[in-house]
């Protein structure tokens, strides 16, 4: 899908944000041996993110930068500590379970590994059928008739239906994967890194496979990746996170053309680029990222920060928005 | 390719599996000359770490066969030593490792210190300096005690080389107190100690973030020209390939493809499944496509070459016996009947 035919789709949903992350926060205790709690591991920490009907935002970091707690605290995996998610138009922070299964529909969160998460002794009917019969209200007919057409959408043929999770590829496993979470019909789905650990040409028909679906179906996509490259290939708009904060948000074209944060900048060199500069020349960051049990003042990302001034230590710098289309957390921006 | 210094010829590995055969490489040819960092990229499953197995001499003993071929190191066939002779003066001493992941491969209850000092032991370039041997000592097995000193200050230097800030405390930590990234600038260190000719680094970014992968790639390539020592870079990530090596070698379910200098193989690429393996690098400039089909079998894989069954340009003689490796450029050659003639690549289009 090309860029243009993808600001279509979005401009065609309304107005109303699909998703209001507000300052969301999940904070894990550390103890002791004694289970005393010394301190907070703060892994998502006041983040916030509007994500529009139909658009395809990315979430992108190192290990650790609490980009898989942010999807996994929108699902409700982890209770938030702090702020508010509101879906749909709805508060969904601090349902009870039963409230939350009729969002599950809705809201969907897609596995880095949705093959693996195949029960291996069911053949693939029985678990494309099961989130029918848990969620719809179907008889069986209608049922099949739905299996069949995502089957169908995700490109597998209808035999697959009869087969176990380990007679087919690694790839198709993918797509049952997805064909299950598509069944319910979901608005929008968290995809937590989909395509780590494939190789280029699987991740390819894969990549395919998710802009055709989400044309098909106008799905709203949350990409937590850490490849840059497909990020920039198929996000509208990207929230780069350095230990649990958003230290830049902006649409993809922005920031990759015009990284602010030095962060962000540091980010994008360091991606290996055919044909381009080597970053074995000029690769400029040093070290690794603090233990996030024990932050540094200020901002965070001040100890390994190259342009950072006696005041960073000070405040934590808030999102600016001094530019269109692009907020970002440091006072020295330009 | 004026000097080949590792010169493999022909080689046919097999695994006995409970379904048949599998021949994981077949007939594979491959060369790195002194001093170059020669990139081996292929999917998984494509035999590049069997390859890299292969030269260390340490395949698993009861289940793989090699059937065929040499392995010529420094004039000498590997293939004809004796496994002896091997892990006494070729492994680990003129051929060192690089592991994919620094994680698994410190053993968690000792310290850093105690298992680099270990593989000095037995390792190190002093250990059969007259020197530093002393008879009972040997008799004894015992690690000659000036011998440890003289390798102890050089273990410092190297950690210092591989910019490992404290390199007293990082030895006396055990391995989980120390980041992924030092945990295999450590591995890096521990692969120059014995001052080899030749590192097989297999995969060693995947398990990294990337701004630590740049880092680590930046130090590996200069501590290979300072050193003037030759690397062997397993890896299916282009992007690394086409920032640290001088030489790319493509695989494809056991057979070599495709051997190029690194601009040649980025901008003129012969072989059809290197084309296809570029197109599908997630771009800018048009859209990607994946490789329709999957990987053969490699128990009773198609006879010739064995990606013509997902190949665009496979005629009647692909299937029947391999094209022989033809020169197409300066170091450039490439195993196909129908090389694609001068495409068009990204990188020609944007400039």
């Amino acid at each position: 899908m090309s860029a243009q035919e993808l600001d279509d789709t979005i401009e065609a949903a309304t107005d109303r944000p699909i998703l209001e992350i507000q300052g969301l926060k999940k904070y894990f205790a550390i103890r002791n041996v004694w289970k005393r709690r010394i301190g907070w591991l703060k892994a998502v920490d006041g983040v916030s993110i509007s994500v529009q009907r139909g658009e395809i935002i990315g979430v992108v970091g190192e290990s650790g930068c609490g980009k898989s707690t942010l999807g996994k605290a929108l699902m409700g995996i982890h209770q938030p500590t702090g702020g508010k998610i509101v879906f749909e138009g709805n508060d969904i922070t601090h349902l009870k379970p039963n409230q939350s299964r009729e969002l599950r529909s809705q809201l969907q969160y897609s596995y880095q590994d949705p093959g693996a998460s195949l029960d291996p002794r069911w053949k693939i009917r029985r678990s494309l059928h099961e989130p029918l019969i848990i969620h719809a209200d179907l008889v069986h007919e209608e049922r099949d008739q739905r299996v069949h057409d995502i089957l169908k959408a995700v490109g597998l043929p209808e035999g697959h239906l009869d087969l176990y999770p380990h007679e087919i590829s690694g790839g198709q496993q993918r797509r049952v994967g997805l064909a299950r979470i598509l069944t319910l019909q979901p608005s929008l789905i968290i995809l937590d890194e989909p395509t780590s650990g494939l190789d280029v040409s699987v991740q390819a028909t894969i990549i395919n496979l998710f802009l055709d679906l989400h044309r098909t179906f106008k799905l709203t996509y949350l990409f937590i990746s850490h490849d840059l490259s497909v990020v920039r290939m198929i996000c509208n708009r990207i929230a780069v996170m350095y230990l649990g904060k958003i230290v830049e948000i902006g649409d993809t074209k922005n920031i990759f053309k015009n990284p602010r944060h030095p962060y962000t900048q540091s980010l994008l060199a360091a991606v290996p680029e055919i044909g381009g500069r080597k970053i074995t020349d000029d690769f400029w960051l040093e070290g690794e990222p603090p233990n996030p049990g024990n932050l540094p003042s200020g901002c965070r990302f001040r100890t390994r920060c190259e342009k950072a001034q006696p005041q960073c230590a000070e405040i934590d710098p808030p999102l600016r928005r001094d530019w269109p289309g692009q907020e970002v957390a440091c006072p020295l921006a330009e | 390719m004026t000097t080949k210094f590792l010169d493999v010829r022909d080689l046919e590995v097999s695994f006995a599996t409970d379904q048949g055969i599998a021949r994981v490489l077949d007939k594979v040819n491959f060369s790195i000359g002194p001093g170059e960092i020669v990139g081996l990229v292929g999917e998984s499953g494509c035999g590049k770490t069997t390859l890299a197995r292969t030269i260390l001499g340490v395949l698993p003993e009861n289940s793989a066969r090699i059937s065929n071929g040499v392995i010529n190191f420094d004039g000498e066939d590997l293939l004809q030593k004796s496994s002896e002779e091997l892990s006494a003066n070729i492994r680990g001493r003129v051929i060192t490792f690089i592991p994919q992941d620094p994680f698994t491969s410190f053993n968690p209850v000792f310290t850093i210190g105690t298992q680099i000092m270990e593989l000095m032991r037995w390792k190190s370039p002093r250990r059969d300096d007259p020197q530093y041997v002393n008879s009972l000592g040997k008799i004894l097995n015992i690690y000659p005690r000036a011998r440890y000193k003289a390798d102890y200050q050089q273990v410092l230097e190297q950690l210092r080389e591989v910019q490992l800030p404290e390199p007293e405390a990082v030895l006396a930590k055990y391995p989980h107190e120390v980041s992924g990234g030092q945990r295999q600038r450590l591995m890096i260190a521990m692969a120059l100690l014995p001052d080899p000719k030749l590192i097989i680094a297999d995969e060693p970014t995947t398990a990294l973030d990337v701004t630590i992968q740049a880092q680590i790639l930046k130090l590996l390539r200069q501590l290979a020209r300072d050193r003037n020592v030759a690397i062997l870079f397993t890896t299916h990530d282009l992007g690394t390939t086409y920032e640290i090596c001088d030489r790319v070698t493509v695989m494809y379910a056991g057979q070599e493809m495709e051997a190029a200098l690194v601009d040649g193989f980025f901008n003129r690429p012969s072989h059809p499944y290197t084309k296809r393996l570029l197109e599908s690098l997630p771009n800018q400039e048009h859209g990607i496509e994946g490789i329709p089909g999957d990987i053969p079998s490699l128990i009773n894989a198609p006879p010739g070459c064995r990606f013509h069954q997902r190949c665009d340009y496979a005629t009647g003689e692909c299937s029947v016996s391999r094209a022989a490796s033809t020169e197409i450029g300066t170091d450039h050659m490439v195993r196909c009947y129908h090389p694609v003639s001068r495409p068009k690549t990204q990188t020609e289009a944007a400039s």
